[in-house]
């Protein structure tokens, strides 16, 4: 999948880094000790001379959503993909509360949580592309759908790959349920606000990504059971932001096999 | 603009709904006029679920007939609808922390504190207990220093953590376990203080007596002793 950035990167030279070891003229002063571990010292480095840095993986649901709000303003930014496994210092330090991604760094601060951080970029980038709608009412709907994707979407949709038996049967139907509202939802708009991508658009598509997944060990099939939520999303995937932030369903496959062998699903 | 008196504004609310307090007070702390209606949680209204179709949940705000459900969906809308005395600041990065540490209060705050200590006991509960004050640790570092979340006035975290004001006291009570005592976290004990003596929120705290009946009850019916309610 092509890297996600829109115009020329801001070059971190890592190699020169490591050859020269430079003192980091971070905006995080008062929080660099003297003796850094390299690894922070560089990551510093990165964060100060590039004005958005989005700490995230390939295959997170939550990150893809700040990707494509990124995408859909023209904002540049380095993508810095995390070892979840083995978390570096930098995400530790911008986000010591869940210590997860995404994490989206703006002039050296840090924004944490994916759907606040995609209303920071809607403020913040006000000049194109408005993903909320300017309405307080439409804009209350909006939240009030994208929130529903978080609690009724993710985890029930989580339970079809992670788990077996009745609990996977329990998310499956669970995910169904949820995917059915939010059809009922979009009717006959082509997106959820209307004529164009936004918020709710944007904090529901990274799934379709997760949807081969969920069909492949949760054994059935979601187009058969929403076929106006498919139609959306392949017309989602029409928008260059969001094929650019979507990873290969194999991809994120890969990931599911991996994970359920350390369940010991396989 | 939004000050004409044909407003009609209408909180779907129960008694004790720590969630629909904060409605409450955002459209008091607004100087707003608004109609209640109370709920039976155990005995919904056709009117409520007509509304509330999804999650059958209060609270719910009804503003000219318009809807809107989910507590700090409501807050959001009040705050943007009426422009006084407002709940989030202007700069957006300010804006994203508010809402991070609201977030954190329903997410972590209140899941520890209801979910691992207050229904529990024993093993369990002692582990809600370690994963509550871990929690609370991060709410003392981000109160240091401020008088309220919001800064010098309550704003959006304040209202969602407001809970903390009131109801913990009463669940700390009923289960003989401490959690925000002065010594190990000043700062939150300061604020709760602060907060539940601020004017507006300290004349809308529901009866004290009538919350650790009910709670008593609902700790019990968890916990599979006595009737539920």
């Amino acid at each position: 999948m092509a890297t996600v950035f829109t115009a020329e990167p801001k070059a971190f030279p890592k190699q020169a880094a490591k050859e020269k070891s430079p003192a980091p003229t971070s905006r995080l002063d008062g929080i660099v000790e003297e003796s850094l571990s390299f690894t922070l010292a560089e990551e510093l480095f990165v964060t100060s001379t590039v004005a958005v840095t989005l700490l995230d993986t390939r295959v997170s649901p939550f990150g893809m959503r700040v990707r494509i709000a990124l995408e859909q303003k023209g904002a540049k930014y380095e993508f810095s993909e995390q070892d979840l496994r083995n978390k570096g210092p930098i995400l530790l330090e911008m986000n010591p509360v869940y210590k997860k991604v995404p994490v989206l760094i703006h002039n050296g601060k840090p924004i944490c949580e994916s759907l606040i951080a995609v209303q920071y970029i809607d403020e913040v980038w006000n000049n194109k592309s408005p993903l909320l709608p300017s309405d307080p009412y439409q804009r209350a709907q909006s939240r009030f759908w994208a929130d529903f994707v978080d609690n009724k979407v993710y985890f029930p949709g989580r339970k079809t790959w992670t788990k077996k038996g009745q609990e996977l049967e329990a998310g499956k139907n669970g995910l169904i349920e949820s995917l059915k509202l939010l059809e009922g939802e979009l009717g006959d708009k082509p997106y959820f606000e209307g004529d164009k991508l936004g918020y709710v658009d944007v904090a529901l598509i990274p799934f379709y990504s997760w949807f081969h997944g969920y069909e492949t060990f949760g054994n059935f099939s979601i187009e058969a059971e929403c076929p106006k939520l498919i139609a959306w999303c392949k017309r989602c995937i029409q928008n260059e932001s969001v094929s650019k932030s979507l990873p290969d369903p194999q991809e994120v496959y890969v990931f599911f096999m991996e994970l359920r062998k350390k369940l010991g699903l396989e | 603009m939004k000050y004409s008196m044909a407003e009609e504004i209408k909180v779907f609310r129960s008694w004790s709904s720590r969630f629909a307090l904060r409605i409450i007070w955002a459209l008091k702390l607004k100087g707003l006029e608004f109609d209640t209606v109370y709920e039976d949680l155990t005995n919904k209204s056709p009117l409520l679920l007509q509304y509330n179709q999804i999650h059958k949940k209060v609270p719910v705000l009804v503003h000219n007939g318009k809807v809107i459900c989910e507590s700090l969906v409501i807050l959001e809308y009040i705050d943007e609808t009426w422009k006084q005395n407002p709940l989030l600041p202007e700069d957006p990065h300010q804006q994203a922390n508010a809402r991070f540490w609201a977030k954190f209060g329903d997410d972590k705050v209140l899941q520890s504190i209801w979910g691992g200590v207050f229904l529990k006991e024993g093993k369990e509960q002692e582990e809600g207990v370690a994963a509550s004050m871990e929690n609370l640790k991060y709410l003392e570092e981000e109160i240091r220093g401020k008088k309220f979340f919001g800064g010098e006035t309550i704003g959006l975290a304040d209202i969602a953590l407001g809970w903390l004001a009131h109801y913990l006291d009463i669940f700390e009570e009923i289960v003989g376990v401490k959690l925000i005592d002065h010594e190990k976290f000043p700062s939150l004990a300061a604020w709760k203080q602060e907060f539940a003596n601020a004017p507006i929120i300290r004349e809308n705290w529901p009866d004290r007596d009538k919350l650790v009946t009910k709670y008593v009850a609902m700790r019990e019916a968890n916990l599979g002793k006595g009737t539920p309610k």
